[in-house]
């Protein structure tokens, strides 16, 4: 089955069995590593892309069901937001083992779009999707409120 | 996998030949480098024309900050500006990259800073010797007029300067410093001072490359099927539904299961499901873990092997004015690190190339070779970043490599991703051993402690292993109960006893191995003995510990954090626990409140004694992971075998990660006691369980007995 989508910017006609989740095409099929494989299930936000600007677990959506989305990817993640959460990620050491970075700063990206102040109870609901097994939670609190104070200024 | 464990002790025997401890490498590494332009002064460190600082990073970096550590320690002595400094994994060479704490390369028990950071500080200040050397035979001036600042050599009265980059080809030429002189500590700049991670932009941007990120030409990615049972085979199976599968290329057998191999992972996984398997399960593990629970308890509650004692413990309980005595469960665990379990391994007509997060380089290689048949010489691997380990890929007996060997052998030349899904990690054994602690105390009749008994009633990690030789001792494994003997505290009589059981479920040490359990049973128990004596929490444990000057320093200081006055009365409690573990020291005060009747954890304090922190920001990250990670397992966590063997678990919907909207604040301070450094990547975890489970008694009355807290509280 053939399927158009627009990843991270560029038109891209993909023939692939339309159950594949969009995770393995990303990284199979277009080596788009970026975007991690943690549970299959949806449990752990590893491989949290933006469907339509909106945040999406890769692992469980079949690429036959977003045909004609708009995809973007860690790789592409960019804007005001993106960059203020990066550069947070960054001054404040956030990442250990690092594997579930991506899936924080896309959700981390979203949440900030939305919500350019939000408080700790929407970083909360925000980002308590998103598993860190080293758990740098406290760290990406204060990134998402950093990155916020730096939008604003 | 047991066939193949007498050659490989006899590996091992043989590699422990090889250690080399802190020696710096050849000069002819300088040579042999030169022809690239860049100047390798030794196995750690290049210095690129382009003036970038390379640092070859022995110990596999899986979160806890090797990368940032090891290079501040070469860039401190080199004078190095920290925004040149790069990291590269080193290759697997136990001939140059052993870690002198274990004589093999590989990581683990917080070893990889502690006896890394003289040998890390001499290849700096050997590389920094021999660029001023180049330069003053540039400039024609002495070495001694020259001073390095940031990067940049100057010589003063001259008006000369250069770059690293401009001397690194002009430095291959110079002699290697012997002994090169190391700085002071009040010489630092980099070590002791926030850095940035080298490995913070990287991971924020996705760009890091992990194993499962190693994509080779016409690779395969290939899925396996284990025995659902501990100790299970495959009996028969059918590969032809797997096969019927479009992207489905092979179905192998393997000593470990059967491995499906796809042209895309999505093939493999479907292969998975698809093939057709009937068990042996003779010799496989059939009881439930509540019928090891009862076993384990059993043994627990009769006299096991002695090791540690003092006094006369028999007497001193039977004189005693108050008696008590409690029973702790302590349950199976995953370390179900968020990157599951991968290697790629590319085979060439007699050669091998592989890609692991490989926490024992040197144990890993070796299993390579001899299941592949082929010499170490023959075979590359490399060493890729790990998403997260907490133990679970440093195994004595690289089991997990052993897999990927074979996966490759089956299939010939090419090359094969072998992924493991995340059911495969939880299903999969090499699990912190199900453990039951007894333990009684006796007080006199002013409250004083005079005797304390704890047994201990758990597998052994090491009995078994390529490393049981060297590390069990009088048929002892000390990981199984560490933390419960030598303890601070200065009783006139006690006895540590460990009963060792037997299963076929496989365990492994996991992030603070015997610490996980022996910390939350010892000061939990410490804690109601105190109360029984009419002591305060503090108070009591610093009446014990005069004579142990860093565990009085970081309880004094967490005491001071939290304004400590007791356990408090209102709804939020206080509750403090004091461990040593690796030789770090670690104490925590939490406050709890009960929520629903499940404790809510709103603040930790902690405070650390590593003896000296190279990077202080990494050892409040580790201190802040340690805490989250030791209290998601206490809340949450348990691996449980059904009535038959089976595990119950299966994904982080039933094996729970703690959640950022359930992270507490935390509060870390770090006492630089002059000593040593010691690592941070395990003693984190220890304090935090007992920590609230002390709060949490004060709140109503009784300890949990049993972890998780979801099912000693349910």
């Amino acid at each position: 089955m053939t399927i158009s989508l627009k990843i991270n910017g560029e038109d891209r006609t993909l023939d692939v069995d339309p159950d594949t989740p969009l995770l393995w095409v990303l990284r199979d099929e277009l080596r788009l590593t970026g975007t991690k494989f943690g549970c299959g299930i949806a449990q752990c936000g590893a491989c949290t892309v933006l469907l339509n600007g909106q945040t999406r677990r890769s692992c469980v959506t079949p690429i036959g069901a977003i045909d004609g989305y708009d995809v973007e990817t860690i790789e592409a993640v960019e804007g005001p937001e993106a960059e203020a959460v990066q550069a947070a990620w960054v001054d404040l050491n956030v990442p250990q083992c690092g594997y579930c970075q991506s899936g924080q700063v896309v959700a981390a990206t979203a949440l900030l779009r939305e919500m350019p102040k939000p408080t700790d109870e929407d970083i909360d609901n925000a980002m308590a999707g998103n598993l860190c097994r080293c758990a740098t939670y406290t760290r990406i609190r204060k990134a998402i409120r950093q990155a916020s104070d730096t939008l604003e200024a | 996998m047991t066939q193949l464990t007498p050659t490989r002790r006899g590996f091992l025997t043989g590699a422990a030949g090889l250690v080399i401890a802190t020696q710096l490498p050849l000069a002819a590494r300088a040579q042999s480098a030169a022809a690239t332009g860049s100047f390798t002064p030794n196995a750690f460190v290049r210095v690129g024309t382009d003036n970038t600082i390379t640092v070859i990073i022995k110990h596999l970096e899986m979160g806890q900050g090797a990368y940032t550590g090891l290079a501040s320690c070469v860039a401190e002595e080199m004078d190095a500006d920290w925004s040149q400094v790069r990291a590269e994994n080193a290759p697997a060479d136990a001939s140059l990259y052993t870690n002198a704490a274990f004589g093999l390369q590989g990581v683990g028990g917080s070893t990889g800073l502690a006896s890394s950071y003289i040998q890390m500080r001499q290849a700096g200040a050997a590389a920094r010797g021999m660029l001023v050397s180049a330069a003053a035979r540039n400039w024609d001036v002495p070495e001694s007029e020259i001073t390095v600042e940031k990067g940049v050599v100057r010589h003063d009265a001259s008006g000369n300067s250069a770059s690293f980059g401009d001397l690194a080809e002009a430095a291959t030429e110079s002699a290697v410093p012997v002994e090169p002189p190391l700085k002071n500590e009040e010489e630092f700049t980099l070590i002791g001072q926030k850095v940035e991670r080298l490995d913070s932009m990287a991971k924020s941007t996705g760009a890091s490359d992990f194993t499962i990120d190693i994509y080779r030409d016409g690779m395969l990615t290939v899925a396996m099927r284990h025995s659902p049972k501990f100790g299970g085979k495959v009996a028969s199976f059918n590969p032809e539904p797997a096969l019927a599968i479009p992207g489905v290329e092979r179905v192998e057998q393997i000593s470990s299961g059967i491995a499906i191999y796809g042209q895309n992972t999505f093939a493999a996984l479907k292969g998975r499901e698809a093939v057709e398997i009937e068990w042996d399960d003779r010799g496989a593990e059939t009881r439930s873990s509540e019928e090891m629970v009862r076993v384990w308890t059993e043994a627990a509650r009769k006299p096991a092997a002695v090791a540690e004692e003092s006094g006369d413990l028999d007497t001193a309980l039977s004189e005693a004015a108050t008696t008590l005595e409690a029973e702790y469960v302590f349950p199976f665990l995953a370390h179900a690190p968020l990157e599951p379990l991968d290697g790629v391994i590319e085979l060439r007509d007699g050669e091998a190339e592989i890609w692991m997060g490989s926490q024992l380089q040197t144990v890993d290689h070796g299993v390579a070779a001899q299941t592949l048949g082929m010499d170490q010489g023959n075979i590359k691997l490399n060493t890729t970043l790990a998403g997260g380990s907490f133990g679970r890929r440093a195994q004595p007996g690289s089991e997990f490599m052993a897999q990927l060997a074979e996966v490759g052998k089956a299939a010939g030349n090419g090359a094969y991703k072998l992924l493991w899904t995340r059911e495969d990690d939880i299903h999969g054994g090499y699990y912190r051993p199900l453990t039951v602690h007894r333990l009684r105390g006796g007080l006199d009749a002013d409250g004083n402690i005079i005797a304390w008994d704890d047994t201990i009633a758990n597998q052994s990690i090491i009995a078994g292993s390529p490393f049981e030789e060297a590390l069990m001792q009088n048929g002892l494994d000390a990981t199984a109960y560490e933390g419960s003997t030598r303890m601070p505290y200065a009783w006139p009589n006690h006895r540590v006893s460990w009963a060792r059981m037997e299963s076929p479920v496989s365990v492994l040490w996991w992030r603070s191995v015997g610490h996980t359990h022996t910390a939350y049973a010892t000061e939990t128990f410490l804690d109601e003995l105190l109360e029984a004596g009419g002591k305060d929490p503090v108070a009591g444990r610093l009446e014990l510990i005069k004579d142990a000057p860093r565990d009085r320093g970081v309880l004094e200081r967490v005491a001071d954090m939290a304004a400590w006055s007791g356990a408090g009365t209102g709804d939020k409690r206080y509750g403090v626990a004091l461990h040593e573990s690796f030789n770090s020291y670690v104490a925590m005060v939490a406050e709890v409140s009960n929520q629903g009747g499940m404790p809510h954890v709103s603040k930790i304090w902690c405070a650390v004694d590593c003896g000296y922190a190279v990077n202080p920001d990494v050892v409040i990250a580790q201190m802040e992971g340690g805490i989250g990670f030791g209290i998601g397992t206490a809340m949450f966590n348990e691996i449980t075998l059904g009535e038959g063997g089976r595990v119950q678990q299966s994904n982080y919907d039933t094996y729970r990660m703690l959640r950022l909207n359930e992270m507490p604040e935390i509060e870390v301070s770090i006492l630089n006691t002059g000593n040593e450094p010691t690592g941070v990547g395990e003693p984190g975890v220890p304090p935090v369980a007992p920590a609230i489970a002390n709060a949490w008694r004060s709140l109503t009355g009784s300890t949990p007995r049993r972890q998780p807290f979801t099912v000693a509280l349910s």
